[in-house]
């Protein structure tokens, strides 16, 4: 099966600045793929390449089997870019807009599906509104239906959920996830890990324009040795033997649940069978708990763990 | 245009249909202020010079004022279209829905010139009709006519193109509309026959692609002008196979549009 995106070795540099230092990735007919990394890492970048935006100094990179540059035109049909961008052409209305998009992707009469987009999207009340008159969440409302007109195999959304309410964040996902689960792919860059977390079958994290972590979302929670198990001791003290487990400095200098910092620790364990071995420790040493909670590890934790420089 | 295109395609319908839909929806503003600023020019020159200066035996100062005043209306809105929305596309950033679909740089660059085109015509055909009723117009030429008008709005419009690809800024797109758009239009012969300047400066004019323009539409109207039709003909019609070549490569290469 051909790629939905194949990225080969691409390189990219602003003056002395390598924002992509080599990417390389391949991402599957109908994943659901994030794209993640801190500001500066790549990644609208990247999604600028994808998208045919920037040329890249080297490589290559195909949607479905086109070259974005040398076959730019089949390689763009298969594609919508939601950009991260708030932008709009003020001189049109909602529908105006859409049908527009669509005729720029060669569509004519699509208005079906416009009002099927601007259904789903919540923008059906605001179809003959002038692009100006809408709120920032609508707008973006709209930068999602344009990337959508033309029913594109692949959809790239550049943080499609920034600064905008709850309302659309789910409608949103509800609608990206029909698509997806349609066989459109997506690829998601989002600062809202929990959203990634919840979204993406499949991550790749960028840091100073280089992947340093690629891999399903399970398997990458599953690497990260960092469950926690957070104890308040009632009575006593952490005894000796347990004190290589201390893994959250944070929690030692401050308060858990408003509970005396010295009686609160988060322990690292790697699995269950490690808890009841620190709860016989405790047992042993006289120590009572008063409450006791077991973290798992999220994505958030990897996230950091990778950007600090670690390797999963 | 890639092989397997349509040559008129819905893309390229699309984005001229949006970029006249763009100038008609604040016509106030580029059609009938345009028309106005010519108006007041007929009046302020024509009453000025009529009586004074003939510049074709037998034509009048009015009626030799007006085909130039129309032309350089023609050919100021038409430069007026195709940068300014380029130059406000880039600066918004909304230039990303033309830049993401599937259009080619020919459909990119043709919608873009002949949507100038139809805007210079149109504010063209405004000034005429709101001007001709001050002077009795002929018109032995009107091929020549209809040839230049449309010529001078396709080199300004791809001009435009340029300039509008080329501008960062606003500051840039003026300076080049202030010191080359409007300079070479008024130097090309739009209030006087360059015959009535001083011989370095009639040589000056003949480097002018502008004045080749309005004195091949003047031919139109009078069966005379300062060159011949042909001559401007040639000249009009290579300086736009160079615009059009430097233009449609500027959008190949994606200079200033695609990093």
């Amino acid at each position: 099966m051909t790629a939905a995106i194949q990225i080969t070795n691409v390189e990219k540099s602003y003056k002395s600045l390598k924002a992509l230092g080599g990417v390389s990735l391949t991402i599957a007919e109908g994943e659901f793929f994030g794209l993640l990394g801190p500001n500066g890492a790549g990644k609208t970048t990247l999604i600028s390449t994808i998208a045919g935006l920037i040329r890249p100094d080297s490589g290559s990179v195909a949607i479905h089997g086109h070259d974005v540059v040398t076959d730019f035109r089949a390689a763009r049909k298969m594609l919508g870019v939601v950009p991260q961008e708030l932008v709009f052409d003020p001189f049109f209305t909602v529908r105006e807009t859409l049908r527009l998009q669509s005729g720029y992707f060669g569509l004519k009469n699509n208005d079906k599906w416009i009002d099927e987009v601007m259904e789903n999207l919540d923008l059906t009340g605001k179809a003959d509104v002038n692009m100006r008159a809408l709120s920032g969440g609508m707008k973006r409302r709209v930068l999602v239906a344009q990337a959508l007109v033309h029913k594109p195999p692949v959809i790239v959304l550049d943080e499609p959920t920034a600064g905008v309410d709850v309302e659309l964040r789910q409608g949103l996902w509800k609608f990206i996830s029909r698509l997806n689960r349609e066989g459109h792919t997506v690829v998601l860059t989002t600062h809202y890990l929990e959203e990634a977390q919840a979204m993406c079958q499949r991550v790749a994290m960028l840091r100073a324009g280089k992947v340093v972590a690629l891999d399903t979302m399970s398997a990458l929670i599953r690497r990260i040795s960092g469950s926690q198990l957070i104890v308040h001791l009632a009575s006593g003290t952490l005894p000796a033997s347990l004190r290589h487990l201390v893994a959250h400095d944070a929690l030692e200098d401050h308060e858990y649940n408003g509970k005396p910092e010295s009686h609160t620790y988060s322990l690292r364990v790697n699995d269950y069978a490690e808890v009841e071995q620190i709860l016989a420790k405790l047992r042993e040493s006289g120590a009572v708990i008063g409450e006791m909670q077991l973290q798992q590890a999220d994505l958030e934790d990897i996230f950091l763990q990778i950007m600090d420089g670690g390797s999963l | 245009m890639s092989s397997g295109t349509k040559f008129v395609s819905v893309g390229f319908q699309t984005l001229l249909y949006k970029e006249t839909l763009r100038f008609w929806k604040v016509a106030t503003q580029t059609v009938a202020a345009p028309i106005l600023t010519a108006m007041l020019y007929l009046l302020i020159f024509g009453h000025v010079l009529e009586g004074r200066v003939e510049v074709y035996p037998g034509v009048s100062y009015t009626a030799f004022l007006i085909p130039g005043l129309v032309m350089m209306s023609v050919l100021q809105n038409a430069f007026a279209n195709s940068s300014s929305s380029l130059i406000q596309s880039k600066i918004t950033g909304n230039l990303v829905f033309i830049l993401l679909p599937p259009l080619s740089h020919w459909e990119i660059i043709s919608a873009y010139v002949l949507a100038s085109v139809v805007r210079g015509l149109t504010v063209g055909a405004g000034v005429f009709v709101t001007t001709a009723w001050f002077a009795d117009l002929s018109f032995v030429a009107p091929l020549w006519i209809a040839v230049f008008a449309l010529l001078g709005a396709a080199i300004l419009g791809t001009m435009g193109v340029i300039a509008g690809i080329w501008a960062e800024k606003f500051d840039q797109l003026a300076a080049f509309q202030n010191f080359l758009i409007m300079p070479a239009t008024f130097l090309s012969g739009v209030f006087y026959s360059i015959h009535s300047l001083p011989p370095f400066w009639q040589a000056v004019s003949h480097f002018n692609p502008f004045f080749y323009m309005i004195d091949g539409f003047r031919h139109g109207f009078f069966g005379q002008s300062d060159m011949s039709p042909w001559t401007s003909l040639a000249v009009v019609s290579a300086f736009f196979a160079i615009l059009a070549t430097i233009a449609v490569n500027l959008l190949k290469r994606g200079y200033n549009l695609r990093h």
